[in-house]
């Protein structure tokens, strides 16, 4: 018996795809928001918002992962901005190579922003690092407070968290969830990220979370 | 289950060195990060699957998982970050910076001897 020193990265393919997507980005200076979150948090939905309301201030185009069906890039494509759908075939993630070929089916050249929506799912996507510019979690309040203690490595690694569905929260005991608790845990590992409590169905703290992005997409400019 | 890509990606790791070995692979020693959220379990029943019928099948997998570290704002001693209540071992400060969670690495391979 005898032992052999290796001393490799496992997912170095995977790194790779990342890095090229990376130096692509950086070179066009486009910025790229890689969303992840549980299903049915509302991705799709603050997405088709977003759009629509940024649509005279920042050119956006989408990146839609899913297991199966082309839903929600019919979604993004309705509000008229250019989107590819990538079905996973039951992978639970995207991989850096999949969205390296999603690229290349963007017009880029005419857009400043690129989201990838990844596949629904809290653990899984934030092990794949895809080339963005930074992460963004979606958390909507029907899922409880105590995610971002239970799933600490999304909400660690993240820039940005979406608290979605605030809407629920309007009527008492319709959803227990206490934003001040979900803000405190997400904090605990990653004291810089910044985060925005929204409703996607009524716009209410949408404004914050577009202050945010347009400001990026103009320091990625300069 | 993102253990299923992690497992086939170390499969044509160890079968790319097995192949130059010319051995049979006994044993790997994989290290990973506290965010890699690597379930051994689940890696070892992915690896089983995906080796069936190659030389690797049976391989036994061991996993170290390594601590995320922070760096303390206030006395700047670094530790390991407990993820259930993050927190300064010396000063009990709660400011800290993360430092990068360790990569999923293919430390080494055992060979049996012709």
């Amino acid at each position: 018996m005898y032992k052999v020193k290796i001393s490799q990265k496992i997912l170095a393919t995977n790194e790779e795809y990342a890095l090229k997507n990376r130096r692509l980005l950086d070179e066009k200076k486009k910025l790229c928001l890689n969303m992840i979150s549980s299903p049915g948090s509302g991705k799709t939905t603050i997405l088709k918002r977003t759009i629509s309301e940024l649509k005279n201030k920042i050119r956006i185009g989408v990146i839609e992962g899913d297991i199966q069906t082309d839903l929600d890039a019919e979604k993004i494509r309705a509000t008229g901005a250019p989107a590819v759908q990538i079905n996973t075939n039951g992978a639970c993630h995207l991989s850096a190579a999949q969205v390296s070929s999603a690229i290349e089916d963007l017009p880029i050249s005419n857009l400043d922003l690129i989201f990838i929506e990844n596949v629904g799912n809290l653990v899984c996507p934030s092990a794949f690092e895809l080339g963005e510019t930074a992460k963004i979690v979606v958390l909507s309040v029907a899922e409880g407070d105590d995610k971002p203690a239970k799933y600490p490595a999304i909400f660690a690694k993240s820039k940005v968290l979406l608290i979605n569905k605030i809407d629920l929260l309007k009527t008492a005991g319709q959803v227990d969830f206490d934003i001040e608790r979900a803000k405190a845990d997400a904090r605990k590992l990653n004291k810089g990220i910044e985060i925005f409590p929204i409703s996607a169905k009524t716009g209410e703290g949408m404004d914050n979370w577009y202050e945010w992005l347009t400001r990026s997409v103009k320091n990625l400019r300069l | 289950m993102h253990e299923l890509t992690i497992a086939q990606g170390l499969l044509d790791a160890i079968s790319a060195e097995t192949a130059k070995q010319n051995a049979k692979p006994l044993a790997a020693k994989i290290s990973c990060g506290t965010l890699n959220a690597i379930n051994d379990d689940s890696l070892c029943f992915a690896f089983e699957a995906f080796a069936k019928g190659t030389r690797c099948e049976r391989m036994k997998l061991t996993v170290e998982h390594k601590p995320i570290q922070g760096k303390c704002r206030n006395c700047n001693l670094t530790f390991d970050v407990e993820l259930g209540r993050p927190r300064c071992p010396k000063c009990s400060g709660e400011n800290f910076e993360l430092l990068p969670d360790a990569p999923l690495v293919l430390e080494e391979i055992e060979f049996q001897t012709e």
